[in-house]
């Protein structure tokens, strides 16, 4: 049990200076002052450590005691995480707003997971069988989508099951099993303990082979990210890194997302979890609260449990990795963790770097990008986890700190224009600056999907882009007329692509989600329009009779005129399309 | 009594600027209230900003001249700075730190409350609706206000931010007894603060309005205590007394520099262009204060206003309210130049509340689309101009001109509009739909074709 190890000799902001006793790790976790108030050590020199605590410090005083049980900050997981929300060191919010009320206060000690609450309980395996770290023993029905595999710890050993309970409902604190290591036995419970910091090992990494389907056609079609990759989506204020966030929350084929609101809006969270517990995955019929965590660290809690959020967001993510589930993990907003970072090297007067970031924020953002990946646990099973971090530029100046050492952890990256916002085209992600190193890992996957389509639609659309890119210059210092048609067509066809294809409402009921056969179909649909409209130029057909037709009109509808139950009607317009403009030619 | 609160200190070590600080004593706690009194009994109030072992950082509040580093008592009281609440406040005008200075007599509290506030638990937070109609055609139909929410304006030095947010407390007055303003006033000038008074009074809420003054000649520092004062007498009203309460800060970039003041005393490393790297938190820490809970009948909505330097959007206190709010309203010094009132450039700005609380059922069916096409094709409009500035109007297609046609009479038909003139949401998406007719059916492609069948003007 934590004992008094040292006393309070300075208190600035979040970060309290303890004079200790006797020997104290990096990492362990403090109790400070009367009120007990959640701290870690992340600093050590001589007897003097420097703790981060995680409540308001308001009122702590030199003299004030400190007390340690000398072990890490550490998560509960097991089940009961999903649908719940937690604050950035893992207490459930809705059972402190029980407690405390409206505003939260400080000192409150709550535990992780529900007590009481009985869970049923299917063991697979047996008495006597051998087990080792990882191995999964047993699951549980958390919710009708997931079924939480009972694990025996990371960083137990091996040995043998002496004991298994049988299938019935046993809540967490009860011993469902029994692992004999030999040098003695220990109790297994349905939850187990792990560091917040510290990664959980697994067998191999794997290259990942999937797309994470987002339903967001700018993201799967043209810069798509895999199942187990990290992309990054930096944006000045209100450029739709958040909705971006959300979408993928909603809608990404993800078996569980990990939500961490880092930082940010109160509001933002209530939209979530109101939003979640009406919204159905179009995959399964079932809610989505059912897949999802939530970390909520909003920009008025304190900012030491800011810097936890994220870790203790991956390593939730990681043990559903290790069940062999690919999990999606949103960091929103991951510049926000690093500010706190800032903030708390500053309080320890620590010697900073550019913009006052410590030297070690390279060093951390790798650390955490790590962890992102595919892998083969160490059960067996395959898992992965992708990571989606915004980064919130400051003055949308991708220049800075932040986000020019994110670029060099992630491989997908998501750039959101604000000239495309303010003219309220979003997503706002940029076709110019944006671009996905996962095209050749995912390639099979839509290749399967799209008779072995999509990469040349792709390549084309984007070369199309670019150099529309440089037409708008020549545009600009001479106008359009001079152009040549088959120029002119090239303007055409990349405002079509933008309008009725890039632009995507996430608050359209239609539009909000968009299949991968749909996109496909709408994809096609405009690279028929371009092919065949070349071909009518060529023999005299005038621009503004393709732009004024019927098809066009209709192409440019056809994201919202189809629902998902309405693609074969699609596909026979998207057939038609040649034909139609076939008619313009008299 | 607390052992402490009966400590008192008769030696300042050091007094630098608005700080100084206290050696030989024990029992300081972080961020609590201590009270200095001289030798003739006056008395000042602080907060200490660090403690340590036999030593304090006190922030002083009221500012230090004529502060002595002898003949001063110091207490450390033993809690955070306080204020005391009531509903007798409405009417009242104070100081920066909730002193009465309309020569009425101190209000009797019926709480008292801290005045740093403690975070709304998110779980507790109820999702703003019901969308508060300004009668601004560019904010109810562009980028709507909705109760609950918080949304600055982002203007320059001279442009008239303050009658526009005098304009919506006139015009956004319910019908409601519940209603009540309370406006902080950081450095501003006594004008500005006379003009609000003055416009309270002609529209007659001057009783439902509290008023929190720490004008320009008010030493820097009492101006980072003035806003939370407020939103802590504005939180008693709303969820204790179930009011719904309209919050005016001004101005925030006023604020930003006192924090600044106060972080370059202490010798801090500053983020960018001398701000502390936790302005952001800091600034959080006022904006959130806004919203509403979850089973009670009140709400706080901010309107907070801030002057940018330079009409810089990018610099930091913009840039990170930006961050924070719930969208802004840009003020545009173009547009004013050219005599267009309210200023309002629509592209920058933002209502971020606006998509869950219009549309059918909640305004009108074709409000979003409307409002998303009137962007679009707007900021089309703004690309045309800038190629005609080059290659000259004679070269523009027929289709360009259309759209500098409708470009023009946005702005000076919708945009513009009179300081008194209210329009009605009905109104002003009919005008909305008079002016995209501008264009030709198909460019609307925002817009369903149900809705343009429906309401667009000119038939083919
Ligand atoms: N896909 C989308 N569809 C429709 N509207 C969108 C979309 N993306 C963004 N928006 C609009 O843009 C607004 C701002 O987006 P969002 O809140 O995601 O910005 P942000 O980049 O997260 O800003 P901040 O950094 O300040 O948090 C939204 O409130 C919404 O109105
Ligand atoms: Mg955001």
């Amino acid at each position: 049990m934590a004992e008094l190890i040292g006393k309070i000799i300075r208190v600035n902001g979040p970060v309290v200076q303890i004079r200790c006793q006797s020997n104290l790790k990096m990492l362990d976790m403090v109790e400070v002052g009367d009120e007990k108030l959640v701290g870690e050590i992340v600093r050590l020199k001589e007897n003097i450590a420097y703790a981060q605590v995680y409540e308001d410090t308001t009122s702590l005083k030199a003299g004030d005691p400190v007390y340690s049980d000398r072990m890490p900050l550490s998560l509960e997981l097991g089940p009961g995480l999903i649908g719940n929300i937690f604050d950035g060191i893992q207490r459930p919010l809705e059972i402190i707003r029980k407690q405390e009320g409206d505003f939260i206060s400080r000192g409150l000690h709550v535990s992780t997971l529900e007590r009481e609450k009985k869970w049923h309980f299917i063991p697979l395996k047996k008495q006597d069988e051998k087990v080792q770290p990882g191995d999964i023993i047993g699951e549980v029905e958390e919710t009708s989508l997931i079924k939480h595999k009972i694990m025996i710890a990371p960083d137990a050993g091996e040995g043998i099951l002496s004991y298994i309970a049988d299938e019935g409902d046993y809540s967490v604190d009860e011993t469902i099993a029994e692992l004999d290591t030999g040098k003695g036995k220990y109790d297994v419970k349905m939850y187990h303990k792990w560091a917040v910091r510290k990664q959980r090992p697994y067998r191999n990494r794997i290259p990942p082979q999937q797309p994470l389907i987002t339903g967001q056609r700018v993201i799967d079609a043209l810069f798509p990210v895999a199942k187990g990759g990290c992309v990054a989506v930096p944006g000045g204020f209100g450029t739709g890194k958040t909705v971006v966030q959300h979408q993928l929350a909603k809608w990404s084929d993800a078996d569980v997302v990990v939500f961490v609101g880092c930082g940010e809006r109160g509001n933002e969270m209530t939209d979530v979890l109101t939003n979640f517990t009406k919204l159905v995955d179009p995959r399964t019929g079932k809610l989505l609260l059912e897949r999802t965590v939530f970390i909520a660290n909003t920009s008025n809690m304190p900012v030491a449990a800011r810097e936890a959020s994220i870790y203790t967001g991956i390593t939730i993510a990681e043990y559903f990795r290790d069940m062999g589930y690919d999990v999606a993990l949103m960091a929103d907003s991951t510049s926000r963790w690093a500010e706190a970072l800032r903030e708390l090297s500053g309080r320890m007067e620590e010697i900073p770097l550019e913009e006052g970031f410590p030297a070690y924020l390279p060093a951390r953002l790798a650390e955490f990008y790590e962890r992102a990946g595919r892998v083969i646990c160490l059960n067996g099973q395959t898992g992965s986890i992708t990571v989606i971090a915004s980064v919130s530029p400051p003055g949308g100046d991708f220049t800075e700190p932040v986000t020019s050492h994110t670029k060099r952890f992630i491989r997908c990256f998501w750039a959101l224009d604000r000239d495309l916002a303010y003219s309220r085209h979003y997503p706002a992600i940029s076709w110019i600056d944006s671009y996905s190193e996962y095209v050749d890992d995912i390639k099979n996957w839509w290749d399967t999907h799209t008779d072995g389509k999509w990469l040349g639609h792709r390549s084309m659309i984007l070369d199309l882009l670019q150099k529309e890119q440089r037409l708008q210059q020549i545009v600009k210092l001479i106008g359009a007329d001079v152009l040549p048609n088959t120029q002119k067509l090239i303007l055409e066809t990349c405002l079509l692509f933008k309008n009725a294809f890039l632009q995507q409402s996430a608050f359209d009921d239609t539009d909000t989600y968009c299949s991968a056969r749909k996109q496909f179909l709408m994809f096609d649909a405009i690279i028929k329009f371009h092919n065949k409209s070349e071909e009518l130029i060529k023999e005299g057909v005038e621009i503004p009779e393709i732009r004024e037709s019927q098809v066009y009109q209709e192409i440019v509808r056809m994201k919202t005129k189809y629902t998902e139950k309405q693609l074969n009607e699609l596909e026979k317009f998207v057939d038609s399309i040649e034909e139609q403009l076939e008619q313009l030619k008299k | 009594m607390n052992m402490h609160n009966l400590r008192q200190y008769t030696e300042l070590e050091e007094i630098a600027g608005q700080l100084f600080v206290i050696k030989n004593i024990h029992n300081a706690g972080y961020n609590e209230l201590v009270e200095i009194t001289e030798e003739n009994g006056t008395v000042r109030i602080g907060v200490t900003l660090e403690v340590g072992e036999g030593y304090a950082v006190v922030q002083v509040l009221g500012g230090t001249t004529g502060l002595s580093l002898k003949n001063c008592k110091i207490r450390f009281k033993g809690k955070p700075l306080e204020i005391g609440v009531s509903s007798d406040m409405l009417g009242r005008i104070f100081d920066g730190l909730g002193n009465p200075i309309d020569g009425m007599p101190k209000v009797v509290p019926e709480e008292i409350m801290n005045v740093n506030g403690t975070a709304m638990n998110p779980t507790a937070r109820a999702y703003p609706e019901n969308i508060i109609e300004t009668g601004i055609s560019t904010i109810d139909v562009m980028n709507t206000l909705v109760r609950g929410q918080k949304l600055p304006f982002f203007s320059g030095s001279g442009l008239p931010h303050d009658m526009i947010a005098a304009q919506i407390v006139r015009q956004a007055r319910v019908k409601e007894e519940e209603f009540c303003i309370v406006f902080a006033g950081m450095g501003i000038k006594y004008d500005t603060a006379r003009f609000f008074i003055k416009s309270f009074e002609e529209t007659g809420v001057l009783d439902n309005v509290i008023m929190f003054l720490s004008l320009a000649d008010s030493p820097s520092l009492t101006r980072l205590m003035t806003p939370r004062f407020a939103l802590t007498a504005a939180e008693f009203l709303a969820f204790r007394k179930d009011m719904h309460v309209l919050v005016v800060l001004t101005d925030m970039s006023n604020y930003c520099e006192a924090l600044r003041e106060l972080s370059t005393m202490r010798g801090e490393i500053p983020a960018r262009k001398g701000y502390p790297g936790y302005l952001y938190s800091d600034l959080a820490s006022i904006y959130e204060r806004a919203g509403r809970i979850k089973d009670k009948k009140g709400s706080i909505t901010q309107i907070p206003i801030l002057t940018m330097p330079n009409d810089d959007i990018t610099h930091p206190v913009p840039d990170l309210t930006g961050y924070i709010t719930e969208g802004q309203i840009v003020v545009d010094r173009e547009l004013h130049a050219r005599g267009i009132y309210p200023p309002i450039s629509v592209l920058p700005s933002l209502s971020r509340l606006m998509k869950d609380n219009i549309g059918k059922g909640k305004t009108r069916e074709d409000h979003p689309g409307l409002a998303s096409q009137l962007f679009a094709s707007y900021a089309r409009t703004r690309d045309i101009k800038s190629i005609a500035s080059i290659i000259g109007e004679e070269e523009l297609s027929d289709l360009d001109h259309l759209y500098l046609k409708f470009g023009e009479e946005f702005e000076t038909k919708f945009v513009n509009q009179g300081y008194n003139e209210r329009r009605t949401l009905e109104e002003s998406l009919e005008l909305g739909w008079d002016i995209i007719s501008i264009l030709p059916e198909e460019e609307l492609i925002r817009i369903s074709q149900q809705q343009i069948k429906q309401r667009y003007r000119y038939k083919k």
